[in-house]
């Protein structure tokens, strides 16, 4: 009883903002993260380090390197944000990752002059527009058809990577284009332009999906695709969207892996990055049951997975043990965001104290804002205090995803 | 008299969630024997108190005796071992299983090689039998039963699992006079067995013939407990909002009476044998700015599938609408939303609120709807929609932030029509509007009703209270057996029992010709056919005349 609330004066913005933050789902994310960097700088206190090369004043070192390779699964893990959002899925987008490949490095081949912009940028189209095509035909199964997501995205899946391999006769395509080499190798003030890109495409998805009606209308369908249509949303439409979307952002994903080494390669281009990106969202708070989905959440997510493998490779775990621990990881994270593991630690924590029952009221009682930490102990504050937390949104606004986030609000 | 000992006895029960307090102090007793009706307004802890009672939520202080000992539940399954089952208002049942796997989930009978799905089925049949519904086939899947007949089957579960204690959470709101006349008989027999029965209902006239004892709550807060002859109707109502009803009496039937200026106005909608096979025959009906019309029948007798077809949630496929003039086709319900009509369901949890969203965005969601995502609701607009329609409603609790999930019954269909008065419609159809809602509420939507019609607003009234229908509407389309049967024009004489009358007399006359249409799917045909024949009517004036 007599346990001392340092909440109890006006509890200041940073104290507010932080505890917001930490009721996000993905919290637990950039938690996550952060650990994993500090195991590395344990193995090696240098690891974060990160230098100027002298020859041409751009940034050198680990966290670049996790920054461009976090950019493939970025732009994946966006798109089937939106997707699974709606309560739908879309498995195809690593195939689609080796669509868009094969048609940019076939293109860029058969195009030759090695130097043109405009080859670069024809083969850029090209690749997107067959990307969109593909998502498009997702979309019209799903919306238009009526067949279920997995199914149509997993026979796209299937036919994506034959669809490549036709495309490069089997091969793996290589070509030399200079401008489109530059989309995954260059640097624009220091930094490398292929994450710069996808961090632009990131924050504008996440600024349409939030400051037009994109997102609720998304979510409407998601969490009940009856009362959305009976209140005049058309879900047709806004499904095909959602996938062209999709299969838009793997396309880009494609070019982004592929033209880092300049060569298609149709059996692993962006092989398995569809389960990647669905832990990614699921990582980042977005329920594959649909319904509420943070752009923001996802980023975080994709941010983590590209920190993993980079981690596992630093540690030297052999390649056969990699996926166990990969696994191992995401395990713990998801049952770190579980609303019931999390009320069980919550209350075995309230429990604890000298009096009883009467210890969790009080920890429940000051003002609503404040509630929600041991609010979750009884089922009936938990369900409102998510809601809350899912609601509210930080007035701090610092950080990428809670930039994202707090538009929602302002908006 | 000498009571005997309550089967169930709670006492002194709080239950506070974060910034309200639930329940603060309840006593409740139950005896073996009896139906006990639970009575308050929305809000008044009735659900809360029920859920404490089910092992659904944890009391914070008080206790709870089950026949004299005390029991502490952590969870549904406790309460249930105890003797203790529920239906909930909303039928909760799995769709896409069979009947017979609803009534015996869990209590599925087992063999030596796992679950013996005959015997499971016929004990599904046999507990099915004591509601008279043993002509199902416990085969078919649930989802092609009515939800009258799947609330009917919820309870035939609840009461597979030998209870002594029987909670009716609304389990009349969706059943219309026969088959609450069916559940009211297997009440009293089981009541005669000695189950103890909680009974919350917002009918009043069907509280008064059901119950031997009333607990009546406010806020959150006990207030009495009578048996049934030591409280009036009138003394029940005082109780429960807590104040005299003028409100109530005042909306009185003095409705434009027998006023016939808005005749000559142009139609708003004109409708031509507008049908849809299966459910609804070719209907002709003209609809006026500023009138009301009432939709009157039975439930199943078409009302509210002509009226899904007047906004497009159904697509017609016979006949001709024609709206201020022209003529549309309405294919879906944003065509019916594009030509400012609106469509307030009486499917509230399906087809009414988007759960996991908030007050605040369920409000806009069919404005925004209307405007397509790309042009969102500027914030200025936004903010005076939620405002408006919050305090316009009484929107309790009034904060837009709160999902909707999270809030009563009655508030949740305040914010759907308040997310349907946004869009500013012409038309407005309301399904149901006061179902399941406490007398305070249901006056309050009446008045907004009376008051929208008066500002030049066409309004189709559905609703299940032919008392209601008649207090509000100018004109009232009759129907019967998915056919309109006839129009009255309201005035001072026209009164419930002769649209009763109507009903029951046009069952009469066409009974040779045409007995249950045929087209219809065979699964919940038995029970709307006998609903329309003889033993409806006298459990229909019952309800009406009674209030008066």
């Amino acid at each position: 009883m007599s346990a001392p609330s340092p909440a109890a004066p006006a509890p200041s913005p940073v104290v507010v903002w932080l505890r917001d933050l930490i009721r996000k789902p993905f919290f637990w994310g950039i938690v996550a993260i952060v650990a994993l960097l500090l195991l590395n700088v344990v193995k090696d206190p240098a690891y974060l380090a990160i230098t100027v090369n002298p020859a041409n004043g751009n940034l050198v070192g680990n966290l670049i390197d996790i920054m461009r390779s976090s950019a493939p699964v970025l732009m994946i893990a966006v798109g089937m944000s939106l997707v699974i959002a709606t309560g739908g899925i879309d498995l195809s987008v690593g195939s689609v990752m080796a669509v868009a490949g094969a048609v940019s490095m076939e293109f860029l081949k058969y195009a030759g002059d090695s130097a043109s912009i405009g080859v670069a940028f024809s083969a850029l189209g090209l690749a997107l527009l067959v990307s969109a095509a593909v998502g498009a035909f997702n979309g019209f199964l799903v919306a238009y058809v009526g067949l279920q997501p997995f199914i149509s995205t997993l026979v796209m899946m299937l036919a994506g990577r034959g669809l490549a391999k036709v495309i490069t006769s089997g091969q793996n395509t290589a070509a030399s284009n200079e401008p489109f080499r530059w989309i995954a190798n260059g640097y624009v003030l220091g930094l490398p332009v292929v994450f710069l890109l996808a961090l632009v495409l990131v924050i504008a998805a996440g600024l349409v999906v939030r400051r037009s009606a994109l997102g609720l209308m998304i979510e409407a369908i998601g969490i009940n695709p009856r009362a959305s249509r009976m209140a005049g949303i058309q879900p047709k439409g806004l499904l095909l969207t959602v996938y062209i979307l999709s299969g838009l952002l793997a396309g880009v994903a494609g070019i982004f892996s592929v033209a880092t080494v300049m060569t298609v390669d149709v059996t692993r281009t962006g092989s398995q990055m569809e389960l990647d990106a669905i832990l990614a969202v699921v990582i980042g708070g977005t329920s594959l049951a649909g319904g509420k989905f943070s752009v923001g959440g996802a980023a975080i997510g994709a941010l983590l997975i590209a920190t993993l493998d980079k981690t596992v490779l630093f540690l030297g775990v052999s390649s056969s043990a990699t996926p166990a621990f990969k696994a191992i990881v995401i395990v713990v994270l998801c049952l770190l965001q579980s609303q019931r593991v999390r009320s069980w630690f919550t209350s075995r924590r309230a429990s604890g104290g000298p009096g009883g029952g009467a210890g969790t009221r009080s920890a429940g009682d000051p003002p609503p804002s404040g509630g929600g930490g041991d609010g979750g102990a009884d089922p009936g504050a938990h369900t409102v205090s998510s809601g809350d937390g899912a609601a509210a949104s930080s007035p701090g606004g610092a950080g990428l995803a809670s930039d994202v986030e707090a538009k929602e609000v302002a908006a | 008299m000498a009571e005997p000992a309550p089967v169930v006895e709670m006492r002194g029960i709080s239950i506070e969630f974060p910034g309200v307090k639930a329940l603060d102090e309840v006593g409740f007793r139950l005896f073996p024997g009896e139906v006990h009706a639970l009575m308050g307004e929305n809000g008044a802890g009735k659900s809360t108190l029920i859920k404490a009672l089910t092992g659904v939520y944890p009391i914070d202080s008080g206790t709870i005796l089950v026949e004299g000992e005390q029991r502490r539940f952590h969870g549904t399954a406790d309460a249930q071992s105890a003797g203790i089952s529920t239906v909930y208002q909303e039928v909760n049942l799995v769709t896409n299983l069979t009947i017979g796997e609803n009534v015996m989930l869990g209590h599925e009978v087992r063999g030596p090689f796992g679950v013996n799905w005959r015997a499971t089925h016929r004990a599904a049949t046999e507990a099915l039998a004591r509601l008279h519904l043993d002509h199902l086939d416990t085969h078919r899947p649930l989802s092609t039963l009515s939800i009258a007949v799947q609330q009917l089957v919820a309870i035939s579960r609840a009461m597979a699992i030998d209870a002594k204690v029987l909670i009716l959470d609304e389990p009349t709101s969706s059943l219309d006079a026969a088959e609450v006349d069916r559940l009211f008989t297997v009440m009293r027999q089981l009541r005669d067995e000695g189950v103890a029965i909680l009974f919350v209902s917002h009918f009043l006239d069907q509280v008064f013939e059901i119950s031997d004892r009333l607990t009546v709550l406010r806020n959150g807060q006990f207030i009495c407990e009578r048996r049934k002859e030591e409280l009036s109707r009138q003394e029940l109502i005082a109780q429960m909002i807590g104040k005299d009803l003028e409100t109530l009496s005042s909306l009185g039937g003095n409705r434009r009476a027998g006023e016939t200026e808005g005749e000559r106005e142009e139609p708003l909608l004109t409708a031509v044998g507008v049908g849809r096979r299966g459910a609804i025959e070719p209907t002709d009906l003209e609809i006026r700015p500023g009138e009301i019309v009432g939709f009157a029948g039975l439930l199943g007798s078409g009302r509210t599938e002509l009226a899904r077809l007047l906004y497009g949630a159904d697509k017609a496929d016979s006949g001709t609408i024609t709206l201020r003039g022209r003529k549309t086709t309405l294919k879906n319900p944003a065509d019916g939303l594009k030509r400012r009509i609106a469509f307030s369901t009486e499917n509230r949890r399906d087809e009414g609120v988007v759960g996991d969203l908030t007050v605040r965005e369920n409000l806009i969601l069919a404005v925004q709807a209307g405007r397509g995502w790309a042009r969102p609701v500027p914030k200025r607009e936004r903010d005076e929609i939620v405002s408006t329609r919050m305090s316009e409603l009484n929107v309790r609790p009034a904060d837009p932030d709160r999902l909707i999930k999270n809030l009563s019954g009655g508030n949740q269909q305040k914010v759907l029509l308040g997310r349907w008065l946004a869009t500013d419609p012409d038309l407005l159809i309301l399904d149901e509007p006061t179902r399941g809602i406490d007398v305070g509420a249901k006056a309050e939507i009446q008045e907004a009703v009376a008051e929208l019609a008066a500002q030049g607003v066409a309004v189709v009234f559905i609703s299940s209270e032919l008392e209601e229908v008649v207090r509000l509407s100018d004109r009232i389309v009759v129907l019967k057996d998915h056919r309109k049967i006839g129009e009255i024009v309201n005035g001072p004489e026209v009164t419930a029992q002769m649209i009763v009358d109507l009903i029951a007399a046009h069952g009469a006359d066409t009974h040779h010709p045409s007995p249950p249409p045929p087209a219809q799917p065979a699964g919940n045909q038995p029970l709307s056919a006998r609903s329309t024949s003889a033993p409806a009517d006298p459990a229909v004036s019952e309800t009406t005349e009674e209030q008066s």
